[in-house]
């Protein structure tokens, strides 16, 4: 079976490349156009990876990424981390938090497919 | 003891000596006479009482002369020279002892002028070497004033209780807006500036002296509409401990404002486009790896392309528009250990917050730059709503390194905390007590501070923590500061030592009493047979210094003629006082000037006679306490002769320079000179109060003159 993807981010235009772009890998996709869709998505069916954006309305990519973290049951879920913060600093936190990889806007589709790739590869 | 008293007791001492003797001698005789011999003696004694009495008053009178002689050759001669020497060496180092006495007094009194001598040379030499240094001192101090002044920035010197000690006009004018004269020495830095962030940084100043260090503290403060950037430097006492410090201010508001939009603009442009970027990238890359894409899918990518470059566009436009005016990015920073911060955090939560704190400290230095007293202020609130929020008591506060940044976790053992609820605190508007303009949240403190705080938990085992993290900087190698040590203090340290306005006038030290010392001229010596004030002089004393600009002089047209006999001792003609003001006019003028002050003159019962004279005729009554240097003079040297105690003998005495004497203005002066000089005599004398002088004076024999 192949592996599940959730894509968390409220903006459309990017939703639309990264759905088309993962669903041509052969990742089964659902989308979530904010943090608390998200979660409500990943209590109902846990997937393999989340593709986070931080900046989400309702509950930060920062807090889902928190909440994942703080459950027992999806500690294996892989996270990735998709923002337009660049900072350092931000990177560091969202790692602390827990997140499997951290992409910075804008990113190469190549590495964030490569990224995808190794990381549900590990399981 | 009076001296006729002791004078009188010796001679009636020497008498009963000599008339004991005598009896002794008659009562031997006379026993050892046969009964005839006593019988012829008696027969020649009766009849001859009369030259028996006379030949006793000879010999009373001669006893009398000789301890007249004596009395005035020694102890009357030691007594003057006792106060002479007193003199010389407490008032007129130039007085000389006057030779008189017998021989050996008169050579005592050639010794002690000698030694006077000697002692007046090597004082001189002395006090050329203090006006020297003063020279120096008042030189240097003219010079940092004129450098003071002409520095850009605003600069203010204050003691450790932020008492003003020095300023330059530009720290007046800048501090001051609404309220003028908030700003002067002696007043305190408090009323205008935050106390918490004076004790602040002194407690910074504090902790790098202890340190070794050469430490500097900045903070920025909102004073009314102004961003004020302040620095502050310590200034040491002599065993190089904190005495006070140099507070340099700058106003920092426009330039931060600039910085601050400039910064968001920056933000803007950057974060803005990177969402935009990425997704045109993302489409863009899609396109062109799946060429046989289907038309839907490659209309839509077409679209998410056009649609964000076009938002690229108005985001640029707008950005360049807009000025972001949120204050942020200049703010300056100081560097500290992050151990220090520590510290400071665990003693801020366990005394204001009454938690029980561990520290766990990796122990390597750690530098990091903070406004440290925002971010202990803000982290104390966010502390003390988690306290309350997850019911802590207890915290462990961790540091430890990761990557370039610092990471500091608050941990504790129990509830969570919900994400949600971090986030409202750091929305929140920090109270931080006028450091940072209204509306300053955590986050914008966070921000600053390139930082970012979030919590964890770990719901298996119950440890939770908060975690701020900061980023690290390099440590710059302390510059050589100028040492400071024993820099020379210009400031006037009586304005500390002044007294509030007690109403216990009496009780207060002379020294620090203020007064008018006053002359009359008049035309006759009998007030009351209509003689009248021709002429009031006056100056006043404060703080025992005669300040001879601020005088009082007026002539009085007395409307009566004038005797020639008075117009010789003061030189005033009718015609100088022809057109002058009348005394119903002068008096509530010179009340006004001796309003809250101690009346002091010579021979101040005369001159008070005629103020009180004038009562009824001008309803003004002078009735403050009234000192008199000729009573205090008679107090401190009772073995001078009553004309030795008129104001020029006194003067002369006392070593003070006669001037314009009878002037009414001229002879003020000197009674003030005078009357200064007496202070410390009074105070060896055990006088040292307001009421002390009053009650001595009232014993001295002198008051019961009348006029």
């Amino acid at each position: 079976m192949s592996k599940s993807v959730l894509i968390a981010d409220d903006e459309p235009n990017i939703v639309i490349s990264l759905e088309f772009l993962l669903e041509q890998a052969g990742y089964r996709i659902r989308v979530a156009h904010d943090g608390q869709e998200a979660l409500e998505a990943i209590q109902r069916q846990p997937p393999d990876l989340v593709l986070l954006d931080v900046m989400m309305p309702n509950l930060s990519g920062y807090d889902l990424c928190q909440k994942i973290r703080e459950n027992p049951a999806w500690q294996h879920m892989r996270i990735v981390m998709l923002t337009a913060k660049g900072r350092e600093v931000e990177v560091s936190k969202g790692l602390a938090l827990g997140a499997d990889a951290y992409i910075t806007k804008p990113f190469s589709t190549q590495e964030l497919l490569a990224q995808v790739r190794d990381l549900l590869a590990d399981r | 003891m009076r001296p006729w008293l002791a004078f009188a007791l010796r001679l009636a001492g020497l008498c009963a000596l000599a008339g004991g003797l005598l009896g002794l001698v008659g009562l031997l005789l006379w026993l050892d006479l046969t009964v005839v011999e006593r019988d012829l003696l008696q027969a020649m004694l009766v009849g001859r009482g009369a030259l028996l009495v006379l030949l006793g008053l000879l010999l009373l009178a001669v006893l009398g002369a000789l301890l007249q002689l004596w009395h005035s050759a020694y102890p009357a001669a030691a007594k003057r020279l006792e106060e002479e020497v007193g003199i010389i060496h407490r008032v007129n180092p130039q007085h000389r002892v006057a030779i008189g006495g017998a021989k050996p007094m008169r050579r005592l009194g050639h010794a002690l002028n000698d030694f006077a001598a000697a002692y007046d040379a090597q004082r001189q030499d002395v006090e050329g070497r203090i006006a020297q240094t003063n020279a120096r001192l008042e030189q240097e101090k003219n010079r940092l004033a004129a450098l003071m002044s002409e520095l850009a920035q605003s600069v203010l010197v204050c003691n450790v209780e932020g008492r003003i000690l020095l300023y330059n006009p530009q720290a007046s004018q800048l501090l001051e807006g609404r309220e003028a004269g908030a700003v002067g020495l002696g007043r305190s830095l408090f009323g205008i500036l935050d106390q918490r962030l004076i004790s602040h940084g002194l407690e910074t100043l504090r902790q790098g002296l202890e340190q070794g260090a050469s430490p500097v503290a900045h903070f920025v403060t909102a004073h009314a509409t102004q961003l004020l950037r302040a620095r502050m430097v310590p200034v040491l006492g002599q065993p190089g401990e904190l005495i006070g410090f140099v507070l340099i201010l700058e106003d920092v508001t426009q330039s931060v404002e600039l910085a601050s939009r400039r910064e968001h603009l920056l933000r803007q442009l950057t974060e803005g486009s990177r969402a935009a970027l990425g997704n045109i990238r993302a489409a863009a890359e899609t396109l062109q790896q799946y060429p046989e894409m289907d038309a839907t899918h490659r209309q839509r990518f077409g679209e998410v392309i056009r649609d964000e470059a076009e938002r690229l566009s108005l985001s640029l436009e707008q950005g360049l528009a807009r000025h972001g005016d949120q204050p942020g990015g200049q703010w300056p920073l100081e560097e500290m250990l992050a151990t220090d911060l520590l510290c400071a955090l665990q003693r801020n939560f366990s005394t204001t917050l009454g938690l029980s704190v561990r520290c766990q400290d990796s122990g390597e230095p750690l530098w990091l730059s903070l406004d440290s007293y925002s971010l202990v202020q803000a982290l104390t609130q966010v502390m003390d709503a988690l306290a309350v929020a997850c019911a802590i008591h207890a915290v462990d506060l961790k540091l430890s390194t990761v990557g370039r940044f610092a990471r500091l976790a608050l941990c504790w053992a129990g509830e969570p905390l919900e994400p949600g609820l971090l986030h409202q605190w750091e929305e929140r508007a920090l109270s931080l007590g006028g450091t940072d303009p209204a509306g300053c949240t955590l986050k914008d403190l966070l921000e600053r501070h390139g930082g970012e705080l979030w919590s964890q938990a770990d719901r298996g085992s119950g440890h939770n923590c908060l975690c701020l993290q900061l980023p690290i900087t390099l440590p710059h190698p302390a510059a050589p500061a100028p040492v400071l040590q024993g820099r020379p203090v210009y400031y006037d340290f009586d304005l500390f030592s002044q007294p509030g306005q007690t109403p216990e006038l009496d009780e207060r030290p002379l020294r620090e009493l203020a007064y008018t010392v006053f002359d009359t001229e008049t035309t006759g010596l009998a007030p009351s047979e209509g003689d009248e004030i021709i002429s009031i002089g006056a100056v006043r004393i404060v703080n025992a210094r005669l300040l001879k600009q601020e005088c009082f002089e007026q002539l009085v047209d007395p409307r009566r003629s004038i005797p020639r006999a008075s117009q010789q001792v003061h030189g005033l003609s009718p015609q100088m006082l022809a057109g002058q003001p009348t005394i119903e006019r002068v008096l509530p003028l010179f009340q006004r000037f001796a309003e809250d002050t101690v009346l002091v003159a010579h021979n101040a019962a005369f001159d008070m006679r005629f103020l009180q004279l004038k009562e009824a005729q001008t309803g003004i009554r002078f009735i403050q306490p009234v000192l008199d240097t000729l009573l205090l003079s008679a107090l401190v040297h009772p073995g001078h002769a009553p004309d030795e105690h008129r104001l020029e003998q006194i003067a002369a005495r006392l070593g003070v320079s006669v001037i314009g004497r009878h002037t009414a203005l001229g002879d003020a002066m000197v009674t003030g000179e005078v009357f200064l000089k007496l202070i410390p005599l009074l105070a060896e004398r055990g006088i040292h109060t307001l009421r002390q002088a009053r009650e001595a004076s009232r014993k001295t024999c002198y008051s019961k003159l009348e006029y």
